[in-house]
């Protein structure tokens, strides 16, 4: 009674804890013998659990578990594999798809899985527009765009279905595997409506049965589903968890069995637990160092050159990235089809710098500003941070960098008008196809898009444009690493890192395989 | 003997009515200010609020269509009065990140705050409250010292640490609280009220009314340390003028127990500071949970603004912030109430 206050609170804390523990049945022994619930706990919740509704990949964690593709990707790249889809052929003109579907598949409410439930998705998705279906635009935009590639979809079948395609789009099958192009009822599309979102009814592996926001989203075995032994699991929760220190106390503690966003510093703590394991996912992001070329003196290929030299990768990644980063020479992610292994990368070498800044006619250096990026990205966990070793680096070869930041919105509109020198940004695939790095972010079409750089090359947007229209994957793969040689010299980049996202698990949880794009099934992940 | 407040003077009672009515009236042009600071919120956004919402890859016909959708394109005084009709309607506003009705949505967060705030608020009443009475009686002594030292630390620690510690402490080391949550994902609350304390013990399910004690054993605690220190201080000083008070001498020679003296006569005319400092923390928790909610991912009305915040999801953010400040202006309303009941001298 006449302890201090924060000692007999603990006391208190103590003795009631006890005290429920007592009259409560042990968790642990409950957890040991229905080993089939993995809990999976995430920084944030899903903002929908239609897919097609959103951009954010919370939601696909959720949704590739719920709906299924025609197409899938591979296991950890992007190469395309069947799904619903058990077989596709291309026209040789690449002006049509033929899909032969899946047969015997039910959605989760029992209606079939046919050509026309298919049609049925499609339509309902290019009849929206970027608000509703932001990722459809992947398709050149909607049913009233120009751009539009879907001329028409023909049922040649129950289980036979024709796109027709107006122009090749070589992307094609590669967008019809991303995530927000699940398949999804008809029949619980046109029952639930606007509501859709929190009513999902697909044919994956497992059933939707219960989303608390922000807290949890839980999903139960699909009895029926094609695959006879799948899913291993009973049920799936995601949980919320916002903190990464929190969600790693709560899985130290089993109130969760897996994990992801580990604090960097956290891994030497995961490593020597015995009770845990780490788990990598295969990058398919970008974190890099752009030089607008329409700047002085940046639009001098022998400075930009230079630059690439005087930075150093290694020390940014071990001391920013946990060592969870892997240096890039490319601007595409080594994931990807058509990834250029064959070029040298620009190593740290601040002599070599200087000897290039000299020969372009800047022996004592010059003065430039360095924009440092206002939020974190996976790519680029503290912009400031990054910045200043930058700018440490670029003193080293007489190059003077006054770091500048703005808000994110005015820091993005700024770039893309060409008003930055020296900028960090980084790109996250969409679709997993070079196309979608190179084109999006580096090609002279996407000035006052994505390409922040202003860099345009006539040579290598003839290759880009082929590569969009080819749809012969082997050339296609040529073709980019070509476009890489190109990048690479004429260096409008400095390409930083690949970060790897880094999982945490319990030691018992198995055949968890993540994928690059960030979500993938769970169906074969089980406990040992 | 003389007791302040034993001579309740005639008519108190429509005395009392009268003051509640004016106190309620001055909460007219309080709420409307309220109002009109939040509806401000999103147009002070500099550039276009609908580019900043949608982002980096937004489309023209996006933004356009936001900016209807928002209503940015008419002027002010028209929008505010939208705004308001809307509210007078209970319309509270559509996430823009969800697209769901916010009224509907935020329910299960606001009594998911609202349970977590109780038991943080009558941990730290209890606790500092008498942490203050035992200082101011035992005034001096090591004890007093040790309490208000702690006090001290008490309200410098921050809630973050206090959390991670907790967690670790309790839940990895001695294994006896969960981590994180309301309830065992595993074995979870059907709900009712949303106060999962209620739901189940309506439901009878024994074992998990205790679960839900359990989870809410560790983040009320941390909730609780800030205000329970400043509750405690206040109390020891309010608590030490009274003390000095004729009539507690006169208690005091008479005979009275010590028990009575500092609970019946001391502590009752030491309420007034205290029971002010009780409202404007119950009314801080309820914006300060953000910070213990996201530590222990407890999905309160804290985390609902958090992350509508990272999303920029404004009309959310609107929503939120006025429910914070409109149950932070009802508690304040009925503590200046209490006041009156208490202490019928006090008159406006």
């Amino acid at each position: 009674m006449k302890k201090t206050w924060l000692f007999s609170s603990f006391i208190f804390v103590l003795a009631l804890a006890l005290f429920l523990g007592g009259c409560s049945s042990s968790p642990t022994s409950e957890e040991k013998a229905t080993k089939d619930t993995l809990v999976f706990g995430r920084g944030g919740d899903s903002t929908s659990l239609d897919p097609i509704t959103t951009t954010e990949g919370e939601t696909f964690k959720v949704t590739e578990n719920i709906f299924e593709k025609l197409l899938n990707y591979g296991e950890k790249d992007t190469t395309i594999h069947p799904g619903l889809a058990t077989e596709w052929d291309v026209a040789k003109d690449g002006k049509s798809y033929t899909f032969y579907l899946r047969k015997g598949v039910k959605f989760h409410d029992g209606t079939d899985f046919n050509a026309e439930a298919v049609k049925f998705n499609f339509e309902r998705w290019m009849n929206g527009d970027a608000e509703k279906f932001p990722y459809y635009g992947m398709f050149g935009g909607y049913k009233k765009d120009k751009g539009h590639v879907i001329k028409d979809i023909i049922v040649k079948g129950e289980h036979e279905i024709e796109f027709q395609i107006k122009r090749p789009q070589a992307t094609f099958l590669k967008n019809i595997a991303m995530s927000p192009f699940g398949i999804a009822s008809p029949a619980a599309v046109e029952k639930s409506g606007d509501s859709f979102r929190e009513n999902p009814v697909g044919t994956g592996p497992f059933k939707f049965k219960e989303w608390k926001q922000n807290d949890r989203i839980v999903l139960e075995k699909n009895e029926d589903y094609w695959q006879k032994d799948k899913p291993k699991l009973n049920q799936i929760i995601f949980r919320s968890i916002p903190e990464n220190s929190a969600r790693l106390n709560a899985l130290k503690t089993g109130e969760i069995d897996l994990m992801d966003g580990v604090n960097p510093s956290d891994l030497d703590g995961i490593k020597t637990n015995k009770a845990l394991q780490l788990i990598e996912r295969p990058s398919m992001n970008v974190g890099y160092i752009g030089l607008t070329v329409t700047r002085k003196p940046l639009d001098n290929k022998l400075v930009r050159q230079a630059l690439n030299y005087a930075v150093d990768k290694e020390s940014i990644i071990e001391s920013f990235y946990g060592g969870l980063a892997e240096p890039a020479k490319n601007p595409l992610p080594p994931a990807l089809e058509g990834y250029n292994d064959d070029i040298e990368p620009y190593p740290y070498d601040p002599e070599k710098a200087k000897e290039l800044l000299k020969e372009a006619g800047f022996p004592d250096g010059f003065r430039i500003k360095l924009w440092a990026m206002p939020v974190p990205r996976p790519y680029m966990p503290d912009g400031m941070k990054v910045a200043e070793v930058i700018q440490s680096n670029f003193e080293k070869v007489g190059v003077k960098a006054e770091i500048v930041t703005y808000d994110w919105a005015t820091y993005l509109d700024k770039a893309s008008k060409g008003e930055a020198d020296v900028f960090l940004l980084g790109w996250t695939g969409d679709n997993g196809d070079p196309d979608n790095f190179i084109y999006t972010l580096l090609d002279k079409d996407s000035i006052g898009g994505n390409n922040y750089t202003f860099f345009q090359n006539d040579k290598m947007h003839d290759i880009l444009i082929e590569a969009q229209t080819d749809t012969d994957q082997k050339k296609r793969n040529e073709l980019y690493k070509k476009a890489q040689e190109i990048i690479h010299d004429e260096a409008p980049w400095i390409p930083l890192v690949h970060s790897i996202p880094m999982l945490a698990a319990s030691n018992d949880l198995k055949g968890y395989q993540p994928h690059p794009t960030g979500s993938e099934a769970l169906a074969d992940v089980y406990f040992e | 003997m003389y007791l302040p407040y034993s001579n309740k003077e005639k008519g108190g009672e429509s005395c009392l009515f009268a003051y509640c009515m004016k106190r309620a009236g001055m909460l007219i042009p309080v709420l409307i200010g309220m109002t009109l600071v939040v509806f401000s919120i999103i147009r002070f956004i500099p550039g276009n609020p609908a580019q900043v919402i949608l982002g980096q890859r937004a489309t023209k016909e996006a933004v356009e269509q936001l900016t209807i959708q928002l209503g940015l394109n008419q002027p002010w005084y028209v929008q505010y009065g939208h705004y308001m009709l809307g509210l007078l309607k209970g319309d509270l506003g559509t996430s823009i990140r969800t697209g769901a009705a916010i009224a509907q949505e935020m329910k299960p967060y606001l009594f998911a705050t609202l349970e977590l705030t109780f038991f943080a608020m009558v941990l730290a009443i209890v606790v500092g409250v008498n942490a203050g009475i035992i200082s101011a009686w035992f005034k001096h002594s090591f004890f007093d010292y040790a309490a208000m030292f702690i006090a001290l630390i008490g309200v410098s620690m921050p809630i973050f640490w206090l959390g991670l510690m907790g967690q670790w402490l309790f839940s990895i080391e001695l294994g006896v609280l969960p981590t994180t949550g309301r309830e065992d994902v595993r074995n979870p609350v059907e709900s009712i009220t949303y106060i999962h304390t209620l739901d189940t013990l309506l439901q009878g399910r024994f074992d998990q009314f205790a679960d839900s004690i359990k989870h809410l054993i560790l983040p009320s605690t941390a909730l609780a340390t800030i205000p329970a220190a400043i509750i405690a201080r206040i109390t020891r000083a309010s608590m030490l003028e009274v003390l000095h008070s004729d009539f507690i001498r006169t208690a005091k020679a008479k005979g009275v127990r010590s028990f009575f003296i500092i609970y019946q006569h001391g502590l009752k005319n030491a309420l007034i500071p205290i029971l002010t400092i009780i409202g404007l923390q119950t009314g801080l928790l309820l914006g300060g949970a953000i910070l213990t909610e996201t530590i222990f991912a407890w999905p309160g009305i804290g985390r609902y603004i958090y992350d509508a915040i990272s999303y920029r999801d404004y009309p959310v953010i609107q929503t939120g912030i006025l429910v914070v400040a409109l149950i932070f202006v009802l508690i304040n309303f009925i503590v200046d109430i209490l006041y009156a009941v208490i202490d019928p001298r006090i008159k406006y």
